[in-house]
């Protein structure tokens, strides 16, 4: 994607409040524990809601009898499928919210009461007698593509077929990428590796349980509080699910607690809407942990199978990749996205990429950063390191040679402009972390990793306070510290004191639409949203000045937070301060503010590249990470605090997603483990500090260059931990959580080939 | 349903409160005094998010009764700055960009200060050890630990 040209790199150079590390303007609140997030909210008169869910991983809902919970005294409200809008425009999340026909996972939501208190409302699912009809399911993703497998959509034909299957199945889709001829690159290799590889579907794991606070007035007027990455979503979602004008319902973003993609569609948001509705009281919903596990929306998980080609010199030949990823219940898992990231770090002649998207008897997936991308690519970059130790060249000098730069085709489609990957590639070869001595039983793996990064819907206003302070509202929910990015680029377009910005996250009601927190979009859009806002607010105040001056506007510029007459000709007036001109804006006109709304384009692709020591106990299979260096491409770090934060955050959860975490299905189609002990995070004690190396390779598309950065740094740890582990251990792992028992079979199987 | 009535000292002052016998002290501190600093983020004791001391005592306030306060002294997130003066481990929280959404936070303050009375000299690894018990799954820990080292030299060299 183009972009417009809006890269000055003159104005790049003298920097004076970008790339500092001021303190975050919610800093305080969530130091003393003022901060109010999701559940924290409580309005007058509420009622409590608590969800009925399916405890059948597939079953046909015959009858739902609620007579008897709305009997119970303090019950208020009962709320099925029948309280939804059957039009909503989508009719998958319409399904998902509540379930129709079927409970298509264990933990659907079949039907809902909102009581005077938790415990009553408890009591009272117990008493909704639901007749189920249960049907043989399927959970693993290779299980549901098979011809004999229990179907969960009659109506599911698998699209991008050359013709329309007979029948119908459970693979919802089939993508394909890539140009040139595998086949010839194949016949042009000295050597071909082809291996097949499984990630377990993981959960995104934020900390804060979904959460709201809904009132629906008896005139329809209505208000949502909410834990989301997207409140103008959400608004749209819900008034299209409750059947009502999107301009009664108004939506706060509470802060967020947490999101990585897994809060930006809706759960329980309709329910208390829903509920609030028939009730005619506020109703507060909130999911427990084990609802987060069972009902929200994991990401994908994969079974893969890659085929590279290299000739002996190090040239890519050929690249091909099979991927089928569930994505639970209802269309969706991005499998798409993982056969376009699977080999965008490499510039290739010949590439395919074809994937499969499933439906299995899980819970509907949601976006987890970099969603689909971060399995595919462990499966390249795992292939890639093998052929380099086949072929004994350094894996950095294979990477290198094959690498996507400015210009080259991407496997993908389009072509890159201006990219790090390279840079990025360099300078973790540079780094004395890869020269660093190994110990016995420990290996090193490194890996590269690529996103798309998004533009995306965005109106944001800045309001040139009667003091000259500035306050900006934007409607991206602040995930991560973004509002103190915002301030630094206003600080630094109108040249004021940061302390003198503030920014808000405002409501659905204070600003047009915004599209969600996600795609690493936020410093990028928003930003340069409120760049070009603060320009427009410039020139209004050059304008003002030059009125009280009298003299034209041209003859007007901005500096140092004030305007100046441009040379002696123009007049000899003294700068006039932002508070100045701010102060008489009665006199001048009226309040001075800027705003900007636009379909951002030119986001910018990243990249990124990892570097991991491991040490693998060859008694217990246990993995001990020595050492983490992330270097990854920022374009600009706006706040380089918040940028380390991104990268060491999304290696983190890389981690847990090689060595920890999983979720684990019985025969009996029901989720083992829903709790935070037997789902296990990373914790602190399993860490090393994660080592930062920030590249700026500016982005043209934006005015200061920046590029994305929360989601590439989730890519690449999957294949750098495996190629680590694998190393350490002395045997290819290709199967996901690298958990102490599957080393130690590895090790095993290795060990008894060798005897 | 008959309340029970607990008297229990909350940040050093006297609270009275009434709750049922089946009240966590997390659904007594949110629900009935206000105190919204803890949060729940999974009600088994795995993350830490309502971290409050019980007597001096890190401990999870989910896996308590709020009858159980009684005669204790319990001390929360809110108490822990002195006013407008914050803690020192909050300071190097803030200055150390130690979190990202902040949800864990009141928790990671709580517990960190525990540490620091405990031990004011503690070694990353035993940060690390102690935090264990406190998720936070945006920043992968490496900016929390060293601002809580950082505190704890702080507090040593004051």
């Amino acid at each position: 994607m183009a972009g417009n040209q809006e890269f000055d790199a003159d104005r790049a150079q003298d920097f004076r409040v970008v790339g500092t590390r001021p303190a975050r303007p919610d800093g305080m609140d969530k130091v003393t524990g003022k901060a109010r997030f999701g559940a924290d909210m409580n309005m007058p008169g509420q009622l409590i809601g608590k969800i009925l869910r399916s405890p059948h991983p597939h079953a046909r809902i015959k009858s739902i009898d609620a007579s008897e919970a709305l009997a119970m005294p303090g019950v208020k409200a009962v709320v099925t499928a029948e309280d939804f809008n059957a039009d909503a425009k989508d009719r998958d999340v319409l399904t998902n919210i509540m379930a129709r026909d079927k409970a298509l996972y264990e933990g659907h939501a079949v039907a809902a009461v909102a009581a005077t208190s938790r415990i009553k409302a408890q009591q009272a699912l117990k008493r909704i007698k639901v007749n189920y009809e249960i049907l043989p399911h399927v959970t693993d993703v290779d299980a549901a593509m098979q011809p004999d497998a229990p179907i969960l959509h009659d109506d599911m034909f698998t699209q991008g077929l050359d013709e329309k299957p007979a029948k119908p199945s459970n693979i919802n889709a089939r993508h394909e990428f890539g140009h040139g001829d595998v086949e010839k690159g194949f016949a042009q290799a000295d050597i071909v590796i082809e291996r097949d590889f499984k990630t377990a579907a993981t959960h995104q794991g934020y900390i804060e349980p979904h959460a709201c606070v809904a009132n629906v007035g008896a005139d329809g007027m209505s208000e949502l509080w909410v834990c989301t990455q997207g409140h103008f979503h959400v608004r749209s979602q819900c008034a299209s699910l409750l059947g009502m004008d999107v301009s009664r319902l108004r939506v706060t973003a509470s802060e967020i607690g947490g999101g990585f993609g897994g809060k930006t569609t809706v759960f329980i948001e309709p329910v208390a809407l829903a509920l609030s509705r028939k009730a005619g009281r506020p109703v507060k919903l909130v999911m427990t942990r084990e609802e987060v596990f069972k009902a929200s929306g994991p990401t994908a998980s994969s079974s893969m199978r890659v085929k590279i080609g290299v000739k002996k010199d190090g040239t890519i030949t050929a690249g091909e990749a099979s991927l089928n990823y569930q994505g639970g219940a209802f269309p969706g898992a991005p499998a798409d996205f993982g056969a376009m990231s699977a080999f965008a770090c490499y510039d290739l002649e010949n590439v395919k990429a074809v994937a499969f998207d499933v439906v299995t008897n899980r819970p509907k997936g949601a976006a987890y950063r970099a969603p689909g991308a971060p399995m595919s690519v462990f499966a390249v970059e795992s292939v890639v390191d093998e052929l380099a130790k086949e072929i004994g060249m350094d894996p950095f000098d294979l990477r290198l040679k094959n690498a996507a730069r400015d210009g080259s085709k991407s496997s993908y489609g389009p072509k890159f402009g201006k990219i790090g990957l390279v840079a990025c590639l360099e300078a973790a070869k540079a780094h004395p972390h890869y020269a660093a001595p190994l110990g016995p039983n420990q290996g090193r793996g490194v890996a590269s990793g690529f996103w798309f990064n998004f533009g995306g819907e965005t109106c944001s206003n800045l309001n040139v306070n009667e003091d000259g302070t500035i306050t900006l509202a934007v409607g991206t929910p602040d995930i991560g510290g973004s509002r103190a990015s915002m301030c630094i680029m206003v600080a630094e377009e109108l040249e004021v004191p940061y302390e003198r910005v503030r920014a808000i996250v405002a409501d659905t009601s204070a600003l047009g639409f915004n599209d969600t927190t996600e795609g690493s979009r936020v410093t990028f859009s928003s930003g340069m949203a409120l760049i070009k806002a603060a320009r427009k607010a410039k020139e209004e105040m050059c304008k003002r000045a030059a009125m009280m001056w009298d003299i034209p506007a041209e003859a007007v510029y901005w500096a140092e937070g004030a305007a100046h007459p441009s040379g002696p000709n123009a007049g000899d007036f003294e700068p006039m301060t932002i508070e100045e001109i701010a102060g008489s804006a009665a006199k001048t006109g009226g309040p001075i503010a800027g705003h900007h709304e636009y379909n951002a384009d030119g986001a910018g692709v990243s990249f990124g590249t990892h570097i991991v020591d491991t040490e693998v106990d060859p008694e217990t299979g246990y993995v001990k990470i020595l050492r983490y260096t992330v270097v990854q491409d920022a374009g600009k770090a706006i706040h380089p605090d918040y940028v380390e934060g991104q990268f060491q955050g999304g290696a983190v959860q890389g981690i847990g997603w090689a060595l920890n975490e999983e979720y684990i299905y019985g025969e009996d189609g029901r989720l083992q483990n829903a709790t935070f002990l037997d789902y296990r995070l990373p914790v602190a004690s399993d860490l090393p500090m994660i080592d930062t190396v920030i590249v700026e390779v500016p982005n043209p598309g934006h005015p200061y260059g920046v590029r994305g950065v929360g989601e590439t740094g989730i890519v690449p740890p999957l294949a750098a931990l495996a190629n680590s582990v694998s190393a350490a251990a002395g045997v290819r792992l290709t199967d996901l959580p690298m958990s102490p028992p599957k080393v130690l079979k590895a090790i095993g199987a290795t060990k008894l080939a060798a005897e | 349903m008959s309340g029970i009535h607990v008297s229990t000292t909350i940040n050093g002052d006297q609270i009275d409160y009434v709750c049922e016998p089946e009240e966590t002290m997390l659904d007594v501190l949110r629900d009935r005094l206000g105190m919204t600093g803890a949060k729940e983020g999974c009600s088994t004791g795995d993350c830490g998010a309502c971290s409050i001391t019980v007597d001096g005592r890190l401990t999870c306030s989910c896996l308590m009764l709020g009858a159980e306060a009684g005669g204790h002294e319990i001390g929360t997130v809110e108490g822990v700055a002195q006013g407008n003066e914050l803690h020192p481990v909050q300071q190097k929280i803030l200055d150390h960009a130690a979190l990202q959404c902040g949800v864990c936070t009141p928790g990671i303050v709580v517990a960190a200060k525990a540490l620091l009375e405990k031990n004011p000299d503690p070694t990353e690894t035993e940060v690390r050890y102690w935090l264990a018990g406190n998720l936070c799954r945006c920043t992968g820990y490496d900016k929390i630990i060293r601002a809580v080292m950082d505190a704890a030299q702080e507090l040593r060299s004051a």
